[in-house]
């Protein structure tokens, strides 16, 4: 085993059963990510992206095979463990952004600090200056519904960065994003990755995945090509 | 994170949707206020009912012609013409009744009484002055019957305010003023006091005239109504009932009790009859309140169970940002306990001030008791409780994404 890896998978198999139809989401999949890399999943809708990145952030389980996050087995880990590895070690960016309904913009990115027991001066600074690199400085006290769609997304990018996380994962991160803003937000991916942290990044655009040093397509839930 | 932090959250998500917190809240207080209102309103019933026969005198025991079974038997033994002066003279002058002290023969009959261009219908009572004891009558103006008038016939007779009234118009004095009842003219001699009530035995509405006097001219009858006796003290009540039943027994003749001419009750037996009636309403009323905390508890049910959906893919995301199962139970939990709570004040509250109108509109006593405002408030709050808890426990054990996707 490298001993760099950060992520290493060994035959992850997702099916999904729902009464009568099974869906194979993952199949066989065995690849490994190393300590400070920056890498882009690609490959069609449907075929197995979200589900792998889901089980990637230790926010879903395999159905069958290994997952090995830092060399730990997730699948092995207590909820404790798992709650301090999903607030510190990894910063996840969802496709639907996910942010608490009603709830300021300052606040949702607050929330991972509050869970981490960060003071409260410390939280707000935090949140203020994330948001503001995500360029909402201006919309800091707007509830999750007065935000557009592009704006929401820009949110959930903040509150993933703000812990400063070994790990980022990012599921179309600019799936809703103008292309001057989306380059603005890989400057932000990037530079995280040149302080040594491991971006993942799921996309669909050539010019957003050519941001990352090495790119893994997917198809039917199985890797095709590295 | 805090338990104080938490509290402050809790606080600030029920302020963000204030309409599920607002609808749970009302479900709480209608369960609550509901039970407390009823509950009260029930036992100032009884209580009020209770005094009033208390009032009619504690020690008292009441000896009815007629036997206490029922149906054929009692017309058997002669009816209610059982009882004579001559009982009653006999016990109240026996040695071998120690229990009793006053003796108060009666007798009595609803009559139309008249004066000048008014009449009234009232009940008209035959009594010595011992009755006034017995029964705690106290006179407002006058006198009442005396020895004399018995012994001579007087005709004269005492008014119950309610009578002045009805005959003379309110406020009126009508001492020395004359009324006609059952062919005879009688002199107002004496006024009662007011004791209140009505209804059941108001003394207010009656006229009492000497015992003699009712018996020989206005009715015609030589036999009692009932004698009432006054026990010497509370706790002999028992023992002067089988005293006098016992010498009247003798007195009448007669060797086994189930063929007793007579009934002695207590004023114990009408209490508890009128007790075990008022309580039949209580319980009534009790179940309403048990139904309408049921309906507040499934009010509380509902409002937590519909909002399952968003908050099971709240617990989701809070789970995916590193939140503990522990914790994210602990704020459930207190956001419930909060709402019940708050609801349950509020309901307690206006439960109160419910019984307090109550008893003011009825003018019965205010009763609250503390076992009814416990029994809503942990019924309630238990619902509250547990149907914020039992979702959000189920929700924090799923992997996140399940929660997340939850529909
Ligand atoms: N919760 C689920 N239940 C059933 N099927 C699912 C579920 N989530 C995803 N799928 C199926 O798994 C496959 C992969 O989905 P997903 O990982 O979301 O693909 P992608 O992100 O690449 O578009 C799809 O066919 C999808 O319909
Ligand atoms: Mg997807």
């Amino acid at each position: 085993m490298n001993t760099k890896s950060i992520i290493q998978t060994k035959h992850l198999f997702k099916i999904y059963n729902t009464g009568v139809i099974e869906t194979v989401a993952l199949s066989d999949v065995s690849f490994q990510i190393n300590k400070g890399e920056f890498v882009a999943i690609m490959g069609p809708s449907g075929s197995g992206k979200s589900t792998l990145m889901h089980i990637l952030g230790a926010l879903d389980l395999p159905t069958s095979g290994e997952y090995l996050l830092d060399g730990e087995m997730v699948s092995k880990l207590k909820d404790e463990e798992l709650a301090d590895i999903r607030n510190r070690k990894i910063g996840f960016i969802f496709q639907a952004y996910n942010l608490l309904p009603r709830t300021t913009a300052m606040k949702n990115v607050m929330l991972p600090m509050r869970y981490a027991g960060v003071a409260k001066e410390e939280r707000e600074e935090k949140a203020r200056k994330y948001l503001t690199l995500v360029g909402l400085g201006d919309r800091l006290e707007h509830t999750s519904n007065q935000l557009s769609g592009g704006q929401q997304q820009r949110v959930a990018i903040a509150r993933a960065l703000v812990m400063n996380p070994a790990i980022l994962l990012a599921d179309e991160p600019t799936g809703n994003i103008a292309s001057v803003q989306a380059e603005e937000i890989m400057s932000l991916f990037k530079k995280l990755n040149n302080d040594g942290h491991t971006v993942v990044m799921i996309t669909h655009e050539p010019d957003i995945a050519a941001h990352a040093q090495r790119i893994i397509h997917v198809k039917d839930g199985k890797i095709v090509k590295e | 994170m805090d338990i104080l932090e938490l509290f402050i959250e809790s606080l600030g998500t029920l302020t963000l949707n204030k309409t599920r917190t607002g609808l749970a809240i009302l479900g709480i207080v209608i369960g609550i206020g509901s039970v407390i209102a009823l509950v009260s309103l029930g036992q100032a019933t009884q209580q009020s009912v209770q005094s009033r026969i208390e009032s009619l005198g504690s020690n008292l025991l009441t000896i009815q012609p007629g036997s206490t079974n029922q149906g054929g038997v009692r017309g058997a033994q002669g009816g209610r013409t059982t009882l004579t002066l001559d009982d009653a003279k006999a016990i109240e002058t026996s040695t071998l009744i120690t229990t009793i002290g006053k003796v108060s023969p009666e007798f009595s009959r609803r009559t139309q009484i008249t004066t000048g261009g008014s009449n009234t219908n009232t009940q008209v009572i035959g009594s010595t002055p011992a009755y006034a004891e017995v029964h705690k009558v106290t006179i407002a103006s006058g006198s009442f019957i005396t020895q004399r008038d018995v012994e001579v016939m007087s005709k004269v007779a005492v008014l119950g305010p309610q009578v002045v009234t009805d005959l003379f118009g309110e406020g009126a004095n009508p001492i020395g003023q004359s009324i006609r009842a059952g062919g005879q003219t009688l002199k107002i001699v004496g006024v009662t006091q007011a004791k209140g009530g009505s209804g059941f035995q108001n003394q207010d509405d009656m006229v009492f005239v000497p015992l003699t006097t009712a018996q020989k001219q206005l009715f015609g009858v030589n036999y009692l109504g009932s004698i009432a006796l006054e026990a010497k003290s509370a706790d002999v009540m028992a023992d002067a009932q089988n005293e006098v039943g016992y010498f009247l027994l003798t007195k009448h003749k007669l060797s086994d009790p189930t063929q007793a001419d007579f009934s002695i009750l207590s004023q114990q037996d009408i209490l508890n009859t009128v007790t075990s009636t008022t309580g039949t309403f209580t319980s009534l009323l009790a179940g309403i309140a048990a139904i309408s905390l049921l309906v507040g508890g499934i009010g509380i049910m509902n409002i937590m169970l519909v909002t399952v959906t968003e908050r099971t893919r709240e617990i989701g995301l809070r789970k995916a940002l590193g939140a503990k199962k522990k914790i994210i139970i602990t704020q459930f939990l207190l956001e419930s306990i909060i709402l019940t709570f708050t609801g349950g004040v509020i309901g307690i509250i206006l439960g109160i001030i419910t019984s307090y109108f109550i008893s003011n509109l009825t003018s019965s006593p205010f009763v609250i008791s503390p076992a009814s405002i416990l029994l809503a408030f942990v019924v309630s709050a238990g619902i509250g409780i547990l149907f914020g808890w039992y979702p959000a426990q189920k929700a924090a054990g799923l992997q996140p994404i399940e929660a997340l996707r939850y529909e």
